[in-house]
């Protein structure tokens, strides 16, 4: 019988006439349901939600709302239209036509580069998986389901590539992106902060914040690939990505705005009294932030890095909004500043900029969290509470470069060891922190309700008002 | 300065292997019934590249083209010559070797493409002795130095002439800080068996060993007075010649002029076709089988004679690989194919099992198979592409069994396949001696004996991967990208990288004289030759007939 794969499975790349991949995706498809049985959102398979589903790569009406069973969502594959005569924008290949196809030369490197993001979107899932069981409200359990279909449709994306460009070993990546569990020891997830637990919504919100922006500007500098299949799958994969990063500011901005509002209705900034009436006191969301600015950071890399040096002269990875630099794009001759332990002080010194990309694409996500954590402070602000969220030094509670070794005082001063064990649970989420947040973790899932310690939002999802049945439990 | 012109000497002009073999000049062959009497006699001034004089009956690659050309007219045109003396045409003199300026004007590589066809030769002259009953004599009538002796050693015996003052030598490391390259070093231990100390000291003195003691140190066979020297090789040939099953009343084949056109595209026989693409640095070979198979016993394999297909596609194919060689240097990756009907190949090689005794079967026999040796020690990156309509069984599975890799279509329906056949298991064996299905299992009784369980059937690709005669399988769907990755894949690596692994894995373990000769001693030597105590401006090959002393750089490495 012929298979209608357009209805299926959603698409710009042709799929109904190529045959290699409608074989390829054919045998992924069942593996990655069965994942998402196994793995997806808990006990959600028969959920009605009301989820967007892109449909399209057009601006107005890429996407559409619907309520939706999510095994039965449609994953559709879209690349960002392409562009006519489109040449590479940087590195040794700069100004010769982009790739269609993968050169052989750099096959295994960029199948690396797209394995490595690939793994993070269903790890993302993997870490959510139980918090649908104490959502604050209808319309956050909606939120996370948006995030983990979407998630799961960007390793669509990244499996489509491996399929289409990269024949037996992109299948058999493929295939092994779905053995990997996050947090397994055996069969971990590939980076460090995708297989941490996400154990509480306070968690998620800042996760979606701080390293779904990670992602996002990984995503960007991908989008700047020679290798253009990949460029446009990630560029279309940022309009996505949007809302999660939205997500995960609201959420922690209705967070704020709850506890300040019983700060003034109690007229207490005592975390004890607060805690006492159910809410998450500021210094603690302040401890969550620097947790994850922390951690998020070590997904960069190193400082100083040959691998992220190569990418960029080989033309497979570029810096965020590359066309929107002006220099020559090459960086033969050009430095970049990076900070640098020496001895008890910490300094900063000039390094070949090639080899600080990584450094470079840390500072351009510090700057976006930056504003993001500016946009905060105006709810404290305008509530007329004193306290302003501040981001943690870049040295703060590193794992990876160059103060893997030392450790950095949320200020910025080097501490001993001795100072650190003393004072770090002033700066970090302690266990009895962490347990109180989960104490409040309870489900709401009243059609217009919200838990006691987060806010409303202001309006609901594509114009529905905040009590709409957001999800149908059937 | 050296090396561009070199390199721009060598961009004009192609070398040839086809001579003129009424036109040699550098030797003089003559035929004496049972015995053929090879004189060296070089023109000084027949370089086959400019800027150097071939003295002292010194030699370069053009004298050793001429060389391979007349032992394989011995082979077949001359089926009645039975031993074959080298001697030399010059007074007091047999042969001192490589010419040293031209190794001082040519490329590294250059040097080691020249080498390894010279180690061909003289391994050819040892094959025919262990194989096709020719033996060989060295009567070296005067000074016989570096590969000089090299040549010598090749041969089943060597007579010395003794006039008080002709020696054998191995003069390289003291004189030019360099190895014996063409085997001399691993002749004298491993086929002479020169106990160690003693060649630690012949290696190391210039002036060689002569008389007596070069008897005793088993460096030659006899020494023999100035007078009786001509007389006592003329009888020793003969003894020789008694020893050998060589038919004196056969009738030769004429090695005529190969037909071949050489354009921009590449290479192109009727049998074996060479495409080149230069800008992928990608070399196309394809072998055909014949169209028919018409002789099919001795006489009418002799009544085909030359254009007989397994002759011919050989020397088609020999033809080929060492243009590749020498003329297309950038060509780092070479893809196998082959083209026709797979039956005509299994039933030639039925053919070539079944006349094996016939003496013309057995000279074409062993020139495929020191041809596809050639493939074994190409520094090249091979593969071979298995495709529909390709013809890779019996002896033509050799050619996928020398590849690096090899990746063949799995194509629907098993519209293809390959085959293997008697001739797979030890008549065309490695320089290593093993079979490629001996080398390739390791000798592991188990998968060679699935393998040649598998004699007589079509295998298609899964057959293959199963019985792990071919490395990939990739469907029709995945077919095209994987090649083209695989190929520029390949192409990006580094071509001394690649050389290096390539013939780190294509001999596994086991050493025989010839491996230790093209890995050991060559990859020594090549290290040797591009250190500065060889070739930089003080160095020792560099300052050779200058009359300055070398300057070494003594730090041991």
């Amino acid at each position: 019988m012929a298979i209608n794969y357009d209805e299926r499975i959603p698409n710009n790349v042709e799929l109904s006439s190529n045959k290699t991949l409608q074989r390829a995706l054919e045998q992924w498809q069942p593996s990655y349901l069965d994942w998402w049985r196994e793995m997806g959102p808990d006990n959600s398979t028969n959920y009605d939600v009301y989820l967007r589903t892109a449909i399209s790569v057009e601006p107005n009406g890429w996407a559409h709302f619907d309520y939706v069973k999510m095994p039965e969502y449609r994953w559709g594959i879209f690349l960002a239209p392409g562009e006519q005569n489109k040449k590479i924008t940087f590195g040794d290949h700069k100004g010769d036509d982009v790739w269609q196809e993968v050169p052989g030369e750099y096959r295994s490197t960029l199948r690396r580069i797209i394995v490595t993001q690939g793994d993070t979107e269903p790890a993302s899932v993997e870490q959510q998986r139980h918090l649908g069981l104490t959502a604050p409200s209808l319309y956050d359990l909606r939120n996370l389901f948006q995030v983990n279909v979407e998630e799961g449709r960007h390793l669509w994306a990244m499996v489509y590539l491996l399929h289409a460009h990269f024949g037996r070993d992109g299948r058999e990546e493929g295939e092994a992106l779905l053995e990997r569990r996050s947090g397994d020891a055996d069969n971990p997830r590939i980076l460090t902060a995708f297989n941490e637990k996400t154990p509480d919504w306070l968690s998620f919100f800042m996760f979606t914040f701080a390293t779904d922006r990670d992602g996002k500007y990984q995503l960007a500098s991908l989008a700047e690939s020679a290798f253009d299949p990949l460029a446009r799958t990630c560029k279309f994969m940022l309009i996505e990505e949007a809302h999660h990063l939205f997500v995960g500011e609201q959420g922690v901005s209705r967070i704020i705005q709850r506890t300040c509002e019983v700060m003034n209705e109690l007229k207490t900034d005592d975390p004890a009294k607060l805690r006492a009436a159910g809410v998450i006191d500021l210094p603690t969301l302040q401890k969550y932030l620097n947790f994850h600015f922390s951690v998020t950071s070590d997904l960069y890399g190193a400082e100083i890095s040959s691998n992220a040096a190569t990418y960029y002269t080989t033309g497979l990875k570029g810096r965020f909004e590359e066309t929107k630099l002006a220099d020559d794009h090459k960086l033969d001759n050009s430095e970049y500043e990076v900070m640098d332990v020496a001895g008890d002080r910490i300094l900063s010194r000039h390094v070949p900029a090639l080899t600080a990309l990584n450094e470079r694409l840390r500072d351009d996500w510090v700057t976006d969290i930056q504003s993001g954590v500016s946009r905060w402070n105006r709810v404290p602000e305008k509530l007329g509470v004193n306290f302003k969220f501040t981001l943690p030094h870049k040295g703060f509670h590193r794992k990876i470069g160059m103060f893997a070794d030392v450790h950095v005082a949320p200020d910025g001063r080097l501490l001993s060891e001795a100072e650190w064990t003393h004072q770090h649970k002033n700066w970090l989420p302690s266990e009895e922190d962490r347990l109180f947040v989960h104490s409040l973790m309870g489900s709401c899932l009243e059609p217009g309700k919200y838990a006691n310690w987060i806010a409303a939002p202001n309006r609901g999802i594509n114009n529905k008002p905040i009590d709409f049945e957001y999800v149908r439990f059937n | 300065m050296n090396a561009t012109m070199n390199a721009e000497v060598q961009a004009q002009e192609r070398v040839d292997y086809q001579v003129d073999s009424t036109a040699y000049k550098h030797w003089k062959v003559g035929y004496n019934g049972a015995v053929a009497t090879l004189t060296l006699d070089i023109d000084e001034d027949g370089g086959i590249r400019p800027g150097y004089k071939l003295k002292l009956n010194s030699y370069d690659l053009g004298v050793d083209i001429e060389l391979h050309d007349i032992l394989q007219r011995i082979r077949f045109e001359h089926p009645e010559v039975r031993s074959v003396v080298f001697t030399s045409g010059k007074q007091k003199i047999f042969c001192s070797g490589a010419n040293i300026y031209m190794l001082g004007v040519s490329s590294h590589a250059w040097k080691v493409n020249f080498c390894k066809f010279t180690n061909e030769t003289r391994n050819g002259i040892e094959d025919s002795s262990k194989h096709s009953g020719l033996k060989f004599l060295a009567a070296c009538n005067g000074a016989t130095a570096g590969g000089g002796y090299e040549l010598a050693l090749a041969c089943d015996e060597i007579f010395l002439i003794d006039d008080r003052n002709s020696s054998v030598s191995l003069p390289e490391v003291p004189l030019l800080g360099v190895l014996p390259g063409t085997g001399g070093l691993t002749r004298v231990t491993d086929k002479r068996k020169v106990r160690r100390d003693r060649a630690d000291i012949f290696c190391t003195i210039q002036e060689g060993v002569r008389g007596q003691r070069a008897v005793e140190w088993r460096l030659v066979d006899e020494v023999v007075k100035q007078q009786q020297f001509g007389e006592r090789v003329a009888q020793r040939a003969q003894e020789l010649a008694a020893q050998s099953d060589r038919p004196a009343d056969g009738k030769g084949v004429i090695l005529t002029p190969l037909k071949r056109t050489i354009d921009s595209t590449g290479y192109h026989y009727e049998f074996v076709d060479v495409g080149i693409d230069r800008t992928a640095r990608v070399a196309t070979l394809t072998v055909r089988a014949p169209k028919a198979v018409s002789a099919r016993n001795a006489a009418e394999i002799l009544a085909a004679g030359v254009n007989w297909w397994p002759l011919q596609m050989t020397r088609e194919l020999d033809d080929a690989i060492l243009n590749l060689r020498t003329n297309e240097q950038d060509i780092g990756l070479w893809q196998l194919k082959t083209e026709g009907d797979a039956q005509h190949v299994l039933d030639t090689d039925a053919i070539i099992i079944a006349n094996q005794s016939n003496w013309f079967v057995r000279e074409v026999l062993g020139f495929m198979r020191r041809t596809f040796a050639r493939l074994d020690v190409t520094s090249r990156s091979l593969y071979a592409v298995i495709e529909p309509g390709s013809c890779f069984a019996g002896s033509l599975l050799e050619l996928a069994l020398s590849a690096d890799r090899s990746y063949m279509r799995d194509a629907a329906e098993g519209s293809n396949s390959v085959s293997v056949s008697a001739m797979n298991f030890g008549l065309l064996p490695m320089v290593n001696g093993l079979s490629r299905i001996e080398a390739r299992f390791y000798q592991e009784e188990a998968p060679i004996q699935a393998v040649k369980a598998a004699i007589g059937k079509s295998l298609t690709a899964q057959d293959a991967v199963a019985l792990g005669l071919i490395t990939v399988a990739p469907d029709d769907l995945d077919w095209d990208d994987e090649i083209r990755l695989a190929i520029e894949e390949r192409a990006a690596l580094s071509p001394d990288a690649l050389t290096g692994l390539e013939a780190n894995l294509r001999f596994g373990p086991g050493e025989t004289m010839n491996t230790r000769i093209f890995g050991r001693l060559s990859a020594w030597q090549n290290w040797i030759f591009i250190r500065p105590n060889a070739v930089g401006a003080n160095g020792a090959l560099k300052l050779f007939g200058s009359g300055k002393k070398p300057q070494f750089e003594w730090q041991r490495v």
